[in-house]
């Protein structure tokens, strides 16, 4: 199929549409109102629903009870509409429902601004509402991975019963770049056999509630255990670059990682060997990928978009604290490779001063 | 003439107070559902506390919310199983306290569902907690002078507040004697068959005793209701659009 010029939202709306998404709840908020915006014209066109709500909690609930139907389901926000979906995330993860929720990531807390950020990592990768639960958490890298996660986001969701969350930033959403986008298909409600509908005669009666209820304090735990096994197992996913002989990893996700991949072509110009760890879901944390460090690997250094280096406990965690792990954070602009590369430099003279 | 139970009614024990207005209006859905022949087209979406002891009470399919927000999901189940009958059931916290932003826009986008808001005017299950209809001078656990119009507001009426809005269907029950029950149960009919007709929004509220968080005894709860909150909230119908499909 050929190429089109998208934007990162768009492309995105576009894409999930195409995955037989046919229901979509939305409230203005920049950097991500394209999403509302182009699924208010473009949703009819594939005969399903979307409404403009009151608000994010609105919005959440409302794709709460089309996602309990069975629809393909989809709601968007950003920073401070996230924080007040965190209600509906919780009760979806706690009543088995699939959905997909997108943060288009903008800076700081409170109202923070409108510029790109990765600030809500702790809340995306440590559930975000109350309760006892996580999600998986995808971490598009631009306009083209942000159409294929789309796409594939919902087998995911339907394939545990679990929310899925799409976390990009305000740099991917807003930026055009080519994207091929995937075929439609339709999505058949009501074939899960768990989904809420009438009850006709001779069918088990079916109430979607906390999974607790149906189970009982005995039976919910393993069950609920084993459910965050299996998706922590199938589900990490990443990309390396030039990770076999670097002494410094470099370690960034979403639009910081095209940075550090800059970053390592520079490096290693220079004579520094640089690779890359890019995360492609934030939860599960593909711990994986650390686990082939070898010993010629002096330290990760985490590329982020906040100024708390959120990620870096991640990376401790994954390599067992056996490295020093270090972070540079910008906050309101994306990372620059230039200082990526002296970040990394100043690092391994740190580290082998101290040997 | 002989009482039966309607189908979709477990014989089983529920989980109400004695007097409690619940599961009259329980069997008053039931019953409307019955006549209407759509009793395997239900599905229900409820709220916390204590109206969802239905669960254990009704054979039909339903999703609980979070409180405050079946009036929005039951729009969201809606939108996507459009040939269902679909309720939701709240509460007076629920539709007017904590989910009055999406009780007001639910009725604003005119949503083609049946909102059935019990109201007996305190939070139940919390332990009679002061609701948004508690009336001036109620005494609960959380205004244990009485409630007082300058400190708390007004109660809340949704008969003032949706009055003039372009719904299908709007009006005000009780269940303190077997006419007003059997008033009530019509109005819920009659909402089901718009809802049927495609009309719209339809809020129907039903006053209910709640004797325990009023502190007295059924008997007395429902003089209660007649005679000191009936005149506050009267009963009737308020919009019938009558045939106006969306
Ligand atoms: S507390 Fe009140 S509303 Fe709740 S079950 Fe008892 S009487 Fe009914």
């Amino acid at each position: 199929m050929a190429k089109v010029l998208m934007k990162g939202n768009e492309a995105l709306a576009e894409s999930a549409m195409r995955a037989g998404c046919r229901f979509f709840s939305g409230y203005p908020i920049t950097p991500q109102s394209e999403i509302l915006e182009y699924m208010s014209w473009r949703m009819p066109e594939y005969n399903g629903e979307c409404i403009q709500t009151e608000s994010e909690v609105a919005g959440i609930n409302m794709l709460f009870g089309a996602a309990a139907a069975g629809a393909r389901a989809l709601t968007t926000s950003s920073g401070p509409g996230f924080s007040l979906k965190q209600e509906g995330i919780s009760y979806l993860a706690a009543d088995d429902i699939p959905a997909v929720i997108v943060d288009v990531m903008r800076i700081g807390s409170g109202l923070g601004d409108v510029f790109q950020g990765q600030g809500d990592y702790w809340q995306l990768t440590r559930g975000g509402g109350h309760g006892d639960y996580r999600t998986v958490v995808f971490a598009p890298a631009g306009v083209q991975e942000n159409a294929d996660i789309a796409y594939a986001a919902f087998d995911v969701a339907e394939k545990y019963r679990h929310p899925v969350i799409i976390a990009s930033d305000a740099a991917i959403g807003q930026m055009a770049e080519a994207v091929e986008l995937p075929e439609r298909k339709e999505h058949d409600i009501g074939t899960g056999g768990w989904e809420l509908k009438s009850r006709k005669n001779g069918e088990e009666q079916r109430h979607i509630v906390n999974v607790y209820y149906h189970m009982g304090a005995d039976r919910y735990p393993t069950f609920l255990l084993d459910k965050y096994r299996r998706m922590t197992a199938e589900q990490q996913r990443w990309e390396c670059l030039r990770t076999a002989d670097a002494e410094i990893i470099l370690v960034a996700y979403g639009i910081s990682s095209r940075v550090c991949k800059q970053a390592v072509k520079d490096g290693r110009a220079e004579g520094l060997k640089l690779g890359l760890i890019r995360p492609i879901t934030l939860w599960p944390f593909p711990s994986r990928a650390f686990e082939k460090s070898g010993p010629q690997v002096k330290g990760f250094l985490s590329v982020e978009m906040n100024i708390l280096g959120q990620m870096t406990d991640d990376i401790i965690l994954a390599t067992g604290g056996r490295y020093p792990v270090k972070y540079y954070g910008e906050f309101a602009n994306v990372p620059d490779a230039g200082v990526c590369v002296e970040r990394a430099e100043a690092f391994l003279r740190e580290i082998r001063g101290k040997i | 003439m002989t009482l039966r139970k309607p189908c979709t009614i477990k014989d089983v024990h529920t989980g109400w107070c004695q007097g409690c207005g619940h599961g009259i209006v329980v069997r008053c859905i039931a019953e409307a559902a019955e006549q209407l022949g759509v009793s395997d087209r239900i599905v229900a979406v409820m709220d916390v506390a204590c109206g969802a002891f239905i669960e254990s009470t009704v054979t039909y399919n339903y999703l609980g919310a979070a409180h405050g927000r079946p009036i929005i999901a039951a729009a969201g189940v809606k939108r996507v199983l459009k040939d269902d009958v679909v309720i939701a059931h709240a509460g007076d916290g629920s539709a007017y306290a904590i989910g009055i932003e999406s009780t007001i826009h639910a009725a604003l986008r005119n949503e083609n569902i049946l909102a059935l808001v019990v109201n007996n005017c305190v939070f139940g299950m919390t332990g009679g907690q002061m609701s948004p209809t508690s009336i001036i001078g109620q005494r609960t656990t959380s205004s244990p002078s009485g409630r007082s119009a300058v400190r708390d507001g007004s109660p809340f009426d949704v008969v003032k507040t949706l009055r003039h809005f372009d719904i299908a269907y709007l009006s005000r029950g009780s269940v303190d004697s077997p006419q007003e029950v059997e008033r009530t149960q019509s109005m819920i009919k009659k909402a089901l068959q718009k809802q049927l007709d495609k009309e719209g929004f339809c809020l129907v509220e039903v006053l209910s005793p709640c004797p325990t968080n009023w502190g007295t005894t059924p008997l007395n709860s429902l003089k209660k209701l007649r005679e000191e909150i009936k005149p506050l909230f009267p009963v009737g119908e308020y919009i019938d659009k009558g045939g106006q499909p969306v």
